[in-house]
């Protein structure tokens, strides 16, 4: 249960990273990565995924 | 650093350093002592010191100071449908649009280098890439490391208001006293075809819903900057069709709730640029709908019409951007603040202006005297700043734009072309190109301009002359005033 990050479409713009309540995602080598041992998809913090709901570009931070 | 890099003060006139220097304070009159001041008559002085070297939010500033802005904010919370960070390219100028995105550090070590290099630079600006507002921690470190550095650079964010009421108080202990908010509507039906989602307490919202967030959080953000004294600009992004009409509307909601300046921009649309705006065929405003918006929003918040749409990158004057000699790459790992140039600098524009002032006031006056038919004519300037005649027509990238009539002189605006003259040929279809971006206008003033171009122009009903290079703009475009009525006195005695 995690998301995961599709580098090649991902602006770097770093949303992600500070919207996500338990610290999953981090940058490493130019690029965002979830670390998926840590994703709860948001359970028990929000409604929503968060990397997904702030992400600006479709499709680029979905269920992995 | 790498390359050598020349400063432009001589872009103040033909003429060096010192002799300038000489000039201004020759004759006995020093600016000073004469009193003659830019401030506009109907400002107070307190609200004049705090924007005379701010090029964005002062037109006369623009011809002597220079921005930067640091790309530290690339995290967004709206998506807007004229807007596509992804896009990148070195040539292209419009918000949201950088090269490189910046660290904190790094953004402190490309400031004090620009401030070495660049006499003219006042302000630091962060305008995103994303949102300042939003990607708060970001532009808050940045702001705090900068103004230890240089404490008296004027420190400056622009936003789109959705996460700004969080961070009201802390922009106002960290001394930031301008504040730009994009205001497209006031209307939600209307900004529902603006945003497609915005991203607010950890929900997205769509629709007509997110749009009515929006625009609370905007004049809440608005209202709060306005309790504390600070300045704010309000961008608006002129749509045809959308939300043109909308704007005036949009200005009395702005003025009422403080705004200092209101700035009306045209949208930049391309299919290339992939935004939601450019895939679907929605145009931007032609240069002339832009200026009949504008005119007709004259006499509500005061506008601000010498807005150059700059990157989130931006360096330099408006409409000259030197980012590209101030890539990371060029720096030195360690840099040491010198406020030597930035201080000659300042004190030699201190004259200027005054200088300035003073013939604009003539000329302004003589164009009154003038103006008994009330005729008017649109003048372009080819510039390298300093409000003179200094550039040439075939390096020109933009032309400022001068209206003469009843009211004086008047900057109202400029036009972008793609320089006719590229490495000593000149191509007839960007001579086209630039007829085209000088719709309107009557007369075009440089420095110097070939026979052919102006030949051309001449059969485009367009007199282009360099009889008045070095001169100020102002002082120029009044001669040129006077010599259309005798013209006309002429033809109709004729008559």
């Amino acid at each position: 249960m995690a998301y995961k990050i599709i580098a090649s479409q991902c602006t770097a713009c770093g949303a992600c990273e500070f919207e996500c309540p338990t610290a999953a995602i981090k940058f490493k080598n130019d690029t965002y990565i979830i670390d998926a041992k840590v994703c709860t998809e948001c359970e028990g913090h929000f409604d929503t995924p968060q990397c997904n709901s702030v992400c600006p570009v479709p499709k680029t931070c979905v269920k992995a | 650093m790498s390359q050598p890099f020349t400063i432009s003060l001589d872009s103040l006139q033909p003429v060096g350093f010192d002799a300038m220097k000489q000039a201004a304070t020759s004759g006995g009159c020093s600016s000073s002592s004469c009193g003659s001041s830019a401030k506009p008559e109907d400002m107070d002085e307190s609200t004049w010191e705090r924007i005379k070297d701010h090029p964005c939010y002062s037109e006369e500033a623009h011809h002597y100071f220079a921005r930067m802005h640091v790309a530290v904010a690339p995290a967004c919370n709206i998506q807007c449908n004229y807007c596509n960070r992804k896009y990148d390219c070195a040539n292209e100028s419009r918000p949201g649009v950088v090269s490189e995105k910046l660290t904190p550090d790094e953004a402190k070590r490309k400031v004090i280098a620009v401030a070495n290099e660049v006499p003219q630079l006042s302000v630091l600006g962060i305008a995103g890439p994303g949102d300042a507002c939003y990607d708060w921690k970001k532009t808050q470190t940045t702001f705090s490391e900068i103004s230890r550095e240089i404490p008296d650079i004027n420190l400056c964010i622009s936003t789109n208001g959705l996460a700004l009421p969080d961070h009201v108080d802390e922009l106002a202990e960290m001394n930031v006293d301008h504040v730009t908010i994009t205001i497209n509507m006031v209307d939600p039906e209307i900004g529902a075809k603006i945003y497609p989602w915005i991203f607010f307490r950890h929900k997205r919202w769509t629709g007509v819903e997110a749009a009515k967030i929006l625009h609370e959080r905007q004049m809440l953000g608005l209202e709060m900057l306005t309790a504390r004294g600070i300045l704010t600009k309000i961008n608006s992004v002129m749509i045809p069709g959308v939300n043109d009409e909308h704007l005036i509307e949009v200005n009395r909601w702005v003025k009422e709730r403080g705004a200092f300046l209101h700035n009306v921009m045209p949208l930049i649309s391309d299919p290339a640029h992939g935004t939601h705006y450019g895939l679907t065929g929605q145009r931007g405003p032609t240069a002339m709908e832009l200026k009949a918006l504008q005119d007709k929003l004259e006499g509500g918040a005061k506008l601000m019409r010498h807005c150059r749409q700059c990157r989130a990158d931006a360096v330099g004057l408006l409409g000259e951007d030197r980012g590209q000699e101030f890539t990371l790459d060029q720096l030195p790992e360690s840099m040491v603040y010198d406020p030597s140039k930035r201080e000659a600098y300042r004190e030699i524009v201190a004259e200027e202006r005054g200088d300035h002032v003073r013939a604009k006031e003539k000329a302004i006056a003589a164009v009154k005297e003038n103006s008994a038919d009330g005729h008017s004519i649109l003048v372009a300037v080819a510039t390298k700043g300093g409000g003179r005649i200094n550039g040439h027509f075939g390096h020109a990238s933009e032309f400022q734009v001068y209206e003469a009539s009843a009211k004086g002189v008047e900057f109202v605006g400029h036009r972008k072309i793609d320089a006719y003259c590229m490495g000593g040929f000149g191509e007839d279809a960007t001579l086209d190109a630039t007829i085209a971006a000088l719709e309107g206008v009557t007369h075009v003033l440089c420095s110097k301009v070939g026979d052919c171009p102006r030949d051309m122009l001449m059969a485009a009903g367009i007199e282009a002359t360099d009889a008045y290079a070095y001169e100020y703009a102002e002082t120029a475009i009044s001669a040129l005033y006077a010599e259309a009525t005798a013209d006309k006195d002429e033809a109709k005695a004729a008559a």
